[in-house]
């Protein structure tokens, strides 16, 4: 089994899919001859042919839009968006039709396709490269978003995505592109696009959190058991629908809820989860929830991103004040 | 019955062709020889930087860098047209034209060192910063050109934008409105080739990006990119027009980018050694040094001279650049809100606690 990184597991996913099912195209940016900015789709160009993997003109609106075409007729177009903070002009047709060809055509009309963007901070990256807006898109009813936090997650959950007859989109958390790597075979099989994941059981906390920050979580889960605290960590994965089973069924045997996200907190996916859980579960709860989460600020250029960014001290210090509380 | 309605046709500038030999009627600014040699020293200024820049960036002491190499003449040329009071609305790289109105060597370090001061600069204050979403910064210009015209001021926006950019959606939106309206502006596409690493042909099938303004019923003009003279004459003209109400143009200006796309580029993988060899005998200095010297307005002596002047500055900036501390962690919040609400004040004190306590780690 070939041990690899996270965009290795995206890259092996778009392969398999390519070679497999001849709907799948993947198009974008920079996606053919150059194997995408960051090497996610290195190679494919060359394996699969530039109608396979194209490189497109740049325009966001462009992307998106005629991958609602495409996949309305029966394709399956897999777009790259360069980075999430070029994902904006996309926005329109992703709320504006790729959400909703299915509800306002009574299901005549789908939308499989599947917006792939790296997105985050922590790369020293200039302006408008650092920004972590999944809210935006969890926001849109009749679109996933889902998000890979391990290579095997992003093999397993992206070919979910590219066989799920709905729109998503695929947040790649930059940062842990290259950070460790898994033994991922390259098997096909896909994970559910309809659960979270339980990183690491534990009795005292429950800390949910996504993407690159499931490792600043898992540190601090980990020092904290040193002092004899035992958290158990979530990985949200599809951040849209969301999976609350898991989470409310964790919350009960813990009772106390710590949510942590890079994404600023007004509005921020912690907020959905919080008030699901207020709703369904506040009799569980021996605490009030905390969230460690961006700031409400603009993405600071790198010098200070990782002030912005929440650290292991900070997580660790939010258990224990819960478990204070 | 077919006949005719329209019709269009795009015209090229050059002033000097590569060899420095005058093809054109010189343009009045240089009938100056101090307006000549000013430009002459900035374009190898922002050479020197450039080249400074991605050694410190290479050496851990600059983020990514977008270098302009190869594109001084066309940002020179654009810089040099315009008024203090015109309002530049730049892409990323115009560090000729940004220069030539009075940003400074060090702000652009500042910028691309990750600290928001860089885009506080002393160019001139109603400039707009850099902007990196592709296109939007058209739509800027526009606006900024309507500020003008409904205050009846004799100002001009310029904007920027690469051949890549002109496939957005917002560069047409900007140019139909320029043409609606008779905006005071003028668009530049800086067609360098390349879009990272999309050639020109996988963006658009036209045989020249200056058409694209034909269907915004705005002026449009080619010209020789790596010809300073030309860029400047061209850009004269359309202010000139503008400034006179008869409304906006588009220049396109041909060059080419000899560096990679930015610091985080390796070009190497998709274009060819031998396209950028060859590119290399257009590029813009050499052909405006060959004309000085013609004029016998320069020899080695003063390049000599220039050289080290240009690296003397060019330390200083550095150094001014590498002795900014970063801005205290309380910065993140300043400039929010006129305002700063009272949940911001909160976090405010967060971030403060845990400074330094290496996030993302
Ligand atoms: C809206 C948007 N999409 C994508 C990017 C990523 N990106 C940065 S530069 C670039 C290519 C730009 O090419 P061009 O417009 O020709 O300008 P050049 O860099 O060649 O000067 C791309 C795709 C971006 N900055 N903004
Ligand atoms: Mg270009």
């Amino acid at each position: 089994m070939p041990r690899i990184t996270l965009i290795e597991g995206v890259t092996m996913a778009l392969a398999h899919e390519l070679e497999k099912d001849d709907r799948v195209v993947v198009l974008g940016e920079d996606v053919g001859v150059n194997g995408g900015v960051f090497r996610a789709t290195a190679g494919l160009q060359q394996r699969f042919g530039a109608e396979r993997v194209m490189d497109t003109p740049l325009a966001e609106s462009m992307i998106a839009g005629m991958s609602v075409g495409m996949a309305a007729q029966g394709m399956r177009p897999v777009p790259e968006i360069q980075f999430m903070g070029f994902i904006y002009p996309a926005v329109d047709q992703m709320i504006s039709h790729a959400g909703r060809l299915r509800h306002r055509t009574r299901g005549r009309l789908q939308c499989p396709m599947v917006l792939r963007a790296p997105y985050g901070g922590g790369i020293h990256a200039p302006e408008h490269h650092s920004e972590s807006t999944e809210a935006m898109f969890a926001h849109m009813p009749g679109v996933r978003v889902v998000i890979p936090s391990s290579p095997t997650r992003a093999y397993g959950l992206l070919l979910a995505s590219i066989r799920c007859p709905d729109p998503v989109v695929f947040l790649e958390p930059k940062r842990i592109y290259r950070l460790a790597k898994q033994e991922v075979e390259d098997n096909g099989e896909a994970l559910p696009l309809d659960v979270c994941y339980i990183l690491r059981e534990g009795t005292d906390a429950t800390i949910v959190t996504w993407g690159a920050m499931t490792h600043e979580t898992m540190k601090a889960a980990n020092e904290l058991d040193q002092k004899g605290i035992s958290c158990e960590v979530i990985d949200l994965a599809t951040i849209s629908p969301i999976d609350f089973d898991t989470i409310l069924e964790s919350v009960e045997k813990t009772g106390r809820l710590i949510i942590v996200h890079e994404a600023p907190n007004n509005c921020g996916v912690g907020a959905e989860v919080a008030a699901t859980v207020a709703e369904k579960g506040i009799y569980d709860l021996k605490a009030p929830i905390r969230r460690v989460t961006g700031y409400d600020t603009v993405m600071p250029l790198f010098r200070l991103e990782m002030e912005y960014l929440p650290s292991v001290r900070r997580i660790a210090d939010a258990v224990v004040e819960t478990l204070e509380d | 019955m077919k006949k005719t309605v329209a019709e269009y046709r795009i015209e090229h500038l050059q002033v000097l062709d590569p060899q420095g030999e005058l093809v054109s009627d010189l343009p009045d600014f240089a009938r100056d020889p101090e307006q000549l040699l000013s430009m002459y020293r900035l374009m190898t200024l922002t050479r020197t930087f450039d080249t400074k820049a991605i050694n410190l960036q290479r050496t851990g002491k600059l983020g990514t860098y977008a270098s302009s190499l190869g594109h001084e003449a066309a940002h020179v040329g654009i810089g040099s047209a315009m008024r203090d009071e015109d309002i530049f609305a730049p892409m990323y790289r115009e560090y000729g034209a940004q220069l030539w109105r009075g940003v400074k060597m060090s702000e652009v370090l500042l910028y691309w060192g990750g600290d928001e001061r860089g885009n506080d600069f002393s160019g001139p204050r109603h400039d707009f910063p850099w902007c990196v979403p592709i296109a939007t910064q058209c739509l800027h210009a526009a606006g900024a050109a309507m500020a003008c015209k409904l205050r009846g001021e004799k100002r001009c926006a310029v904007t920027v934008i690469g051949d890549g950019g002109t496939s957005e959606g917002a560069f047409y939106e900007a140019l139909n409105l320029a043409g609606a309206q008779r905006l005071p502006m003028m668009f530049v596409v800086v067609n360098n080739k390349w879009a990272i690493s999309v050639p020109l042909h996988l963006q658009t099938a036209a045989e020249t990006l200056a058409q694209k303004g034909i269907a915004a019923g705005i002026r449009c003009v080619q010209v020789d990119g790596n010809d300073v003279l030309a860029v400047r004459a061209a850009s004269e003209e359309a202010l000139a027009r503008a400034r006179a109400g008869e409304g906006a143009t588009l220049m396109e200006a041909v060059t080419y980018r000899l560096s990679d796309h930015t610091t985080a580029d390796d070009a190497t993988r998709y274009r060819p050694k031998e396209e950028v060899e060859e590119a290399w005998e257009f590029e813009p200095l050499l052909r405006i040094r060959k004309y000085l010297q013609s004029q016998g307005m320069w020899d080695e002596q003063r390049e000599e001279d220039l050289l080290r002047e240009c690296a003397n500055k060019v330390d200083a900036a550095v150094e001014e650049y590498l002795n900014t501390a970063r801005m205290p962690v309380s910065a993140m919040f300043d400039h929010m809100y006129d305002e700063m609400p009272e949940s911001l004040q909160e976090q405010r004190e967060i971030a403060i606690r845990y400074e330094g306590s290496g996030g993302g780690h």
